[in-house]
């Protein structure tokens, strides 16, 4: 056998030989891990940003009350992991090929998105209103942080918002049998990985900034 | 892997409107022709902006039509700055990647297209929405921003007060850079989902051609890069629309005319890491697929299998992670620590190493090879060339002790115009003349094509040497009026010299121009394996029909094999069964 047909065997049984997908992983359910993935190193960046602001500033305010503000962040982190638990029901209903049962558990999973989002905007009236927080002046003391505060729970209400759309999006869609269980399972990753930067931003911005007694 | 079927994806029929077949596309092929003429188009501006801002340079009182006189300091300014942006993210980012990479990974993997070809069609557009909202910067009131590619805070994140360009056409800029961050991101994780997803049954990630590897390592580093400038760039319009101060310390006065600023708190070093922690890994997405189209072509026509192939993988890889951990070399004037600079300059410095193996490889390929000096293959070894000369003043560079007097020079224009302008443009050129058979079924001019080459070879690096003289001697960039200073002013014949190797060198891409567009209706046609390669996109009708592939393909053997002991032919094809193989062989014998 010459080096010619030596080199000729098509590699067999290996998981990265071409063909059919490797690992299992469906296109879909790659890009949407890649995606985070990204959108993760955006939201690092700005925590990494907003702790460096914040180190670098000696009079860096610690504004939050226990009540209302940290109530007010805790009750959101509920609602929003409990959000999760019930997209979790979802997918897993979707996968059973339960479909009317996925549409009620995905459109519950919306109704805490919503209720996160309309606690947080009542929390920011109430702060520019009657706190007088503007991203750039504070009562308090450094300026930066109405900045940090609004631009980081800014964006990550963004995430919510756009995550009730799409969420609504695919319960239409699975409903009508347009969309697979795949589908919903893929949606499922982007509300859990909002559902995590929350828990980071929740420490982050609210818990180390309560005010010390 | 035999037992389960090959899942195709049952491609559509091609849309029949011109709309949607050639402008709302979504088909890979026609989005990476989009992409390549919008890199066009940029370079076309990059390189006149170029031109007026040379000929300033040269003759500083020339009257220039359009600029109300002789070129005013912020003119300058704005034109180095948007020569920079356009250059760097416009070109160096669109063609290599987006362009080639959009057309060939698919059909080199043997995908029907990509894995997401409406998120690809979205990407497309969302970069070129982001090239006219930079464009238009032009056309504000206040001009185009002036603070240089990098877009340093304090000076980009106040406003107008610094000066005319930093109002509107800086906040068009940022947004611009936001836009076309987010397009990035898009292309790059829908490059790592086709190469992962995608690839044909005995594809193996050893069989992928080494222009895959590129692209894919390039696809991870944008994907890992490009998240971090769109949150600078999210802080920074920030700072500049909501009035807050992340990159802005207190007290800053512009001039005696007004009270200080209302900023306080920021810190300007806040962006220079995101920066450079994107920008870093920025040059390597610029070159990467450079690398690899180099290594593609070198082995082709060398008729040599390429040398260490594994090694040029693994090598590949090396770069990328490396690109992560060096941003600080460009920071080392900043004030940071001593024992920082050390550890990044060290890390710098190994990069060193990957890139020698890349080269020694490059070398052994050609070695003992049966040369063939087509024009894809001079660019592929004039890219080596730059490489080379531009990497070993990079050397020089990553040492602090080296770097502090050499900082901000000219010294710096040289290398890295060399090692990754010129380089990653040269990669694009032989990318070009190498593929445009395939893609448009006829050859580009091979005499235009070596005229082109001679004059940008020597033009390159007439243009680029003679700025590492004048860095040495102590020229600072981004100066509108160095003449001002006694020891830069005696500089000016070599000042003069560089401008008119620029003109020259530019007025000879007319030569490129026009063999591309004429090539496309008078070219000589050919078939579908003109330059006798052995990777997947020879193997189907040049130009490729909607779906790539005509039948389900499948892979038997590594990319590069070339002058197969045994075998009658020079080359034996990825996509050729070991049946057919061996006919060959015997007809032969």
């Amino acid at each position: 056998m010459n080096h010619t047909e030596a080199e000729a065997q098509p590699i067999a049984n290996i998981t990265w030989a071409g063909g059919p997908s490797p690992l299992a992983v469906n296109k879909k359910k790659l890009g949407m891990w890649l995606f985070l993935l990204s959108d993760s190193i955006t939201f690092s960046c700005l925590l990494i940003g907003y702790s460096y602001v914040r180190l670098a500033s000696p009079d860096w305010p610690r504004p939050f009350e226990f009540y209302p503000a940290i109530v007010k962040a805790t009750l959101m982190t509920v609602i929003l992991l409990t959000s999760s638990l019930t997209m979790v029901l979802g997918v897993h209903a979707a996968h059973k090929g339960e479909r009317s049962r996925a549409v009620k558990y995905i459109l519950f999973t919306m109704l805490g998105g919503i209720l996160f989002d309309v606690i947080h905007i009542s929390e920011w009236i109430n702060l520019i209103l009657n706190e007088h927080v503007t991203p750039f002046h504070n009562p308090w003391g450094s300026p930066l942080f109405g900045g940090a505060f609004f631009g980081l729970t800014g964006l990550h209400m963004l995430h919510v918002t756009i995550g009730v759309i799409y969420l609504g999006v695919i319960a239409w869609g699975f409903g009508t049998k347009r969309f697979a269980a795949e589908d919903v399972e893929v949606s499922g990753l982007y509300w859990h990985f909002v559902d995590l930067v929350w828990m980071f931003i929740f420490p982050l911005i609210y818990l180390i900034n309560v005010t010390p007694k | 892997m035999s037992a389960q079927p090959h899942s195709v994806t049952h491609h559509s029929e091609a849309p029949k409107s011109f709309i949607r077949r050639y402008i709302f596309s979504t088909d890979h092929k026609v989005i990476g022709v989009q992409y390549w003429l919008l890199a066009l188009a940029a370079v076309t501006v990059g390189m006149v902006l170029s031109w007026l801002f040379r000929a300033h340079l040269a003759w500083p009182h020339l009257v220039i039509p359009g600029f109300g006189g002789q070129m005013r300091p912020e003119q300058y300014l704005a034109l180095v700055t948007m020569h920079g942006t356009i250059m760097v993210f416009f070109v160096l980012t669109v063609a290599p990647q987006s362009g080639f990479g959009n057309y060939f990974l698919p059909i080199q993997i043997g995908a029907d297209d990509m894995a997401f070809p409406t998120l690809n069609m979205l990407s497309f557009w969302i970069t070129l929405v982001a090239f006219l909202v930079l464009i238009s910067a032009f056309f504000t009131s206040g001009g185009a921003p002036i603070n240089g590619w990098t877009s340093y805070p304090p000076l980009s994140a106040v406003g107008s007060v610094s000066g005319p360009g930093q109002g509107m056409g800086e906040t068009l800029w940022v947004i611009s850079i936001g836009l076309f961050c987010l397009a990035s991101l898009l292309t790059a994780l829908n490059f790592i989902s086709t190469t992962i997803e995608m690839r044909a049954p005995g594809m193996s990630l050893m069989r992928m051609p080494l222009t895959v590897w590129g692209w894919f390592v390039t696809a991870v580093l944008g994907l890992l890069a490009f998240g971090v400038l769109l949150a600078a760039c999210i802080l920074l319009l920030l700072d500049r629309l909501a009035m807050t101060s992340f990159f802005v310390p207190g007290g800053l006065v512009f001039n005696d005319t007004q009270p200080a600023l209302a900023h306080a708190g920021g810190s300007p070093l806040l962006w220079e890491h995101l920066f450079w922690f994107f920008g870093h890994p920025e040059v390597y997405i610029a070159i990467l697929p450079a690398m690899g189209i180099t290594s593609h072509i070198l082995s082709n026509f060398s008729r040599k299998p390429i040398f260490g192939y594994k090694a040029m993988a693994y090598s590949l890889c090396a770069i990328g992670f490396l690109s992560f951990t060096v941003w600080g070399h460009h920071m080392f004037v900043s004030g940071m620590s001593p024992y920082s600079a050390l550890a990044f300059s060290f890390l710098t410095l190994i990069i060193g190493v990957p890139s020698a193996i890349k080269t020694f490889n490059w070398l052994g390929t050609l070695w003992g090879g049966k040369i063939q000096f087509t024009t894809p293959m001079l660019f592929a070894i004039g890219f080596v060339s730059l490489f080379v000369t531009g990497g070993l003043s990079g050397l020089f560079l990553a040492q602090p002790s080296i770097d502090l007097p050499l900082h901000d020079t000219y010294f710096v224009i040289a290398h890295f115009h060399l090692v990754m302008a010129v380089a990653a443009i040269f990669g694009i050129f032989a990318g070009t003349y190498y593929w445009f058979p395939k893609m448009f079924g006829r050859r580009m001019s091979e005499k235009l094509g070596k005229t082109h080459f001679w004059f940008t070879f020597v033009g390159a690096y007439l243009t680029f040497m003679p700025m590492h003289w004048m860095g040495i001697m102590g020229a600072l960039r981004r100066y509108a009026s160095p003449g001002g200073l006694g020891f830069v002013a005696r500089m000016a014949p070599i000042d003069i010299f560089i401008t008119i190797a620029a003109f020259v060198t530019g007025a000879a891409q007319l030569l490129f121009y026009f063999n591309f567009f004429w090539s496309l209706r008078h070219g000589e046609k050919v078939d579908e394996n003109p330059w006798h390669a052995t990777t997947l996109e020879w193997s189907i009708p040049s130009p490729p029909p909607h779906g790539n592939f005509l039948a389900a393909p499948h892979v038997y053997r590594g990319p590069y094999e070339y002058s197969v002991p045994g075998y009658t032919e020079d080359y034996l094809p990825q996509h050729l069964t070991p049946e057919q193989v061996a006919q060959t062989a015997e007809a032969g014998s």
